[in-house]
């Protein structure tokens, strides 16, 4: 009942919702494993018990983030097989030494150390407990690393050859390390950790103003505060940086890429940034643009006068979905705007003394935990659609990766109970995380009993533990 | 031999390592879910779950990283195999997320009703998960036809026939005493007698799947002891397995919990080995025509460039990895005790 098409349609869609799902919360882990490592830092230097008190309270937002992310990552992992069993063994070779290498290097020390650091308060040192979150957060950012360079690598593919033809045609790796150091890949690692350092901070900062509008745990809302919005800050200029960078990447390596991210159908000189618009596919322009002249020619090349290559080199059907990816790319800017906008203002308030009673700023505040979440989405969104029609940039077609074992329906199938359960489970993950914001930091304060004589007295324990 | 042989067989070893670390570690974690309905109290419940609280989230990423390693050192196998068993890998993925949710969440709210829905999750999506393991791991016993472009040509309505079921009962006696073990082996007082009374049963339950299994294996399943009857060196593996069983049920009488368990895993380890060996050279059998057809390791891996990055990643990892793990039990070693940071 569904054609060849279909089965395309359906993996494709599939591979976006799991991987969108997915990709709200590893980001969130590593950003706050960055922020964790910091506070417990702070404890370790002061060995003042507010800042333990703080690191258990955000130990426990992590710990959240952390098995939902494990748990939509295995999905994720064995989706390459049952959706794209043809492009894994068009890509094993490359792709899989990173994987293994993640599954090695990160995802054991990560979830290793997180037994410590989430059930080890008591049954290890506080320098002991401070490398195991160390570890944490080294290992969050490794499984980064590793998964970003093996889809660099689908961007910019280096250090490998191909074997055989047709349909047993597959890449084979011929130098590592041009592989793991392709054209593109430091680029997006920082550019995605930045990322990730914004989304963990601004939920950092989200939770803080939260307490500071509703006057609780104030204490603690401000310290929170003050490290989320260093962070922030610090996270928004590196990432305007990382962002220029990886944009001339994307112009050098991927130029219909670039050219769909500013939706440039015909090759001109002197091009202008483009700030708002809507792409108008039919008539190959963009209408209702707000642009500045000559501005994307200098920020590219450094040249007022310089050539950008449009869509118009490529045929039209390998087009990438210019209307889309035209919006989701500035959407991403956009969303740095705000945050670079918000962190500024805070800065301001904080150094005139302000920030922790001007409301209207704590609101914003609150609502800013989006930002982040919409930038990183919206980021990836332009890089996977902006490679259209290529799985492996100029080697293997989308079409062609596909499953030859497995039916539309069977993926339609799967797509309806994966799209159901994560449906389900995000609203579990959003109540879990209200209620720990509704108890708060203040409830660890009967800690850190020793291990032993809470047990002993487990018939007496406070009802919110049992 | 070849360099290059030598080094897919390394590989594939690393592969059967990580599986049996995952069998071993997941599959108390399996165990003691759907051991957990058995205990109507809900204070014994929360211990029985904390019994692997700190280590369940840790113990899964071996299947993780044993899916990473297929897939860098033997592509074709993991591609035909994830697309071949697309419904039961949909099912395990279903299971092993239902579990987590219901571990994270069970114990949040005070009202019996709620913490009834997640047990029943967490328990149902245990057994879901080792039943459907015992059923891949039948199939691939069995072998599952194949094409010359080694996919797979069968139906989704093949993967289940009486075998395969077999082997999925077999899976869950395997894991349920191994879960009555660790858990007897984490608990004091009064529960620890209570979890006394299980284990026998738990073990006549296996020994009853585990000699119909054999029997079923040996009649319909030849191909599976030919490398031994040709190699009877390897029936070594066959010795210890059944001293090892023979083993856990005397440990456990002289109250020695923890050789016992040593005893289950010893149990896996050899089970698993007497799968590799009788498969082997095969990773994925073709029931059409196995001489040709199967997926061996040799004809499935990657390149020896790949192989030979692959093995340096192991060598840097895999002690590291065995180092932190040994740690991290030893620092979460002794009876399991609730306090704050319990689930």
């Amino acid at each position: 009942m569904f054609s060849e098409l279909n089965v395309e349609i359906l993996a494709r869609v599939q591979f976006a919702v799991t991987i969108m799902f997915h990709y709200i919360y590893p980001p969130l882990s590593i950003g706050l494993g960055l922020i964790l490592v910091i506070i417990e830092a702070l404890y370790l230097k002061t060995k003042d018990h507010f800042y333990l008190k703080m690191a258990k309270f955000w130990t426990k937002v992590f710990a959240l983030t952390f098995a939902l992310g494990v748990a939509t990552g295995i999905v994720m992992e064995f989706e390459f097989g049952t959706n794209w069993a043809t492009y894994s063994r068009y890509v094993g070779d490359v792709f899989g030494s990173a994987l293994a290498a993640e599954g090695v290097f990160a995802f054991f020390l990560e979830s290793g150390f997180l037994a410590i650091l989430l059930f080890g308060w008591d049954r290890v040192g506080p320098k002991t407990h401070f490398f195991a979150t160390l570890m944490v957060c080294l290992g969050a950012h490794f499984s980064a690393i590793w998964i970003i360079v093996a889809n660099s690598w689908m961007q910019t593919p280096a250090g490998f050859h191909i074997v055989g033809d047709g349909m047993f045609a597959r890449a084979e790796i011929v130098d590592f390390w041009a592989m793991v150091f392709n054209p593109s890949s430091v680029d997006r690692l920082l550019h995605s950790v930045i990322g990730a350092w914004l989304a963990g901070s601004f939920l950092v900062i989200s939770v803080s103003a939260y307490y500071l509008l509703k006057s609780r745990h104030l204490d603690f809302a401000k310290s929170s505060l003050k490290i989320g919005v260093v962070v922030a800050t610090v996270s928004c200029v590196l990432q305007v940086i990382s962002g220029d960078s990886s944009a001339k990447g994307v112009a050098k390596n991927q130029p219909a890429k670039f050219a769909a991210f500013e939706g440039l159908f015909r090759t001109e000189a002197e091009v202008p940034l483009v700030l708002f618009g809507i792409v108008n596919t039919k008539e190959e322009r963009i209408d209702y643009s707000i642009s500045i002249p000559k501005l994307l020619s200098w920020m590219t090349f450094k040249d007022f006068s310089a050539e950008i290559k449009g869509l118009n080199n490529y045929p039209k059907a390998d087009w990438p979905n210019t209307k889309a990816v035209f919006q989701t790319y500035h959407l991403m800017i956009y969303m740095w705007t705000i945050m670079f906008t918000l962190c500024i203002v805070s800065c301001y308030l904080w150094y005139t003394g302000r920030l922790f009673t001007t409301k209207w700023m704590l609101r914003g505040l609150v609502l800013s935990v989006l930002c982040p979440q919409i930038a990183n989405q919206a980021g990836w969104v332009t890089a996977e659609m902006g490679r259209y029609p290529w799985i492996v940039q100029n080697h293997l077609r989308i079409s062609e990766g596909l499953s030859k074992a497995v039916t539309a329906n069977q993926i339609l199938g799967s797509l309806l109970l994966f799209s159901f359960l994560y449906f389900l489970l995000f609203i579990v993950f959003l109540y879990l995380l209200n209620e720990k914001f509704k108890v708060g930091p203040e409830s660890y304060t009967f800690g850190p009993a020793p291990y032993h004589q809470i047990g002993n007295q487990i018939g007496a324990l406070p009802e919110e533990l049992l | 031999m070849t360099f290059m042989n030598d080094l897919q067989f390394i590989w594939f070893s690393v592969f059967v390592v990580l599986v049996i670390g995952y069998t071993i570690l997941d599959g108390f974690d399996l165990g003691v879910g759907m051991l957990h309905l058995f205990s109507k109290k809900d204070e014994e419940r929360r211990l029985m779950l904390n019994a692997i609280g700190p280590v369940w989230d840790g113990n899964e990423v071996w299947l993780v990283t044993a899916g990473g390693a297929l897939f860098a050192g033997f592509p074709d196998v993991y591609a035909t195999l994830c697309s071949a068993f697309y419904i039961p890998i949909m099912i395990l993925l279903t299971g092993l997320i239902f579990r987590a949710v219901a571990i994270e969440v069970r114990s949040k709210q005070p009202m019996s009703w709620w913490r009834w829905i997640w047990d029943l999750q967490f328990s149902f999506a245990s057994f879901l998960i080792a039943f459907t393991l015992g059923i891949v791991v039948g199939n691939l016993i069995r072998g599952i036809p194949l094409g010359t472009d080694k996919e797979f040509t069968g139906q989704m309505g093949d993967l289940i026939d009486p075998y395969s079921l077999l082997t999925g009962v077999f899976a869950v006696s395997l894991f349920s005493m191994h879960g009555a073990i660790y858990i007897l082996m984490k608990t004091e007082g009064e529960l620890h007698d209570k979890l006394r009374k299980w284990i026998n049963p738990s073990i006549i339950f296996f020994i009853i799947s585990y000699a119909t299994v054999t029997m079923a294996t040996l009649i319909y399943m030849p191909h599976m002891a030919e490398s031994i009857r040709e190699r009877p060196f390897f029936f070594i593996i066959a010795l210890i397995n059944m001293l090892a069983i023979a083993n856990i049920p005397r440990e456990i009488q002289r109250g020695k919990d923890g050789r016992a368990f040593a005893s289950s895993c010893i149990n896996i380890i050899m089970l698993m080995a007497l799968y590799a060996v009788g498969s082997y050279p095969n990773v994925v059998r073709a029931i059409n025509d196995p001489a040709i057809l199967s997926l061996t390791i040799f004809n499935s891996a990657s390149s020896e460039k790949t192989l030979e990055i692959l093995l340096l990643i192991a060598i840097i990892g895999i002690p590291l990895v065995v180092s932190y793990t040994f740690a991290i039990y030893w620092i979460f070693h002794g009876k399991v005790k609730l306090d704050t940071n319990s689930y």
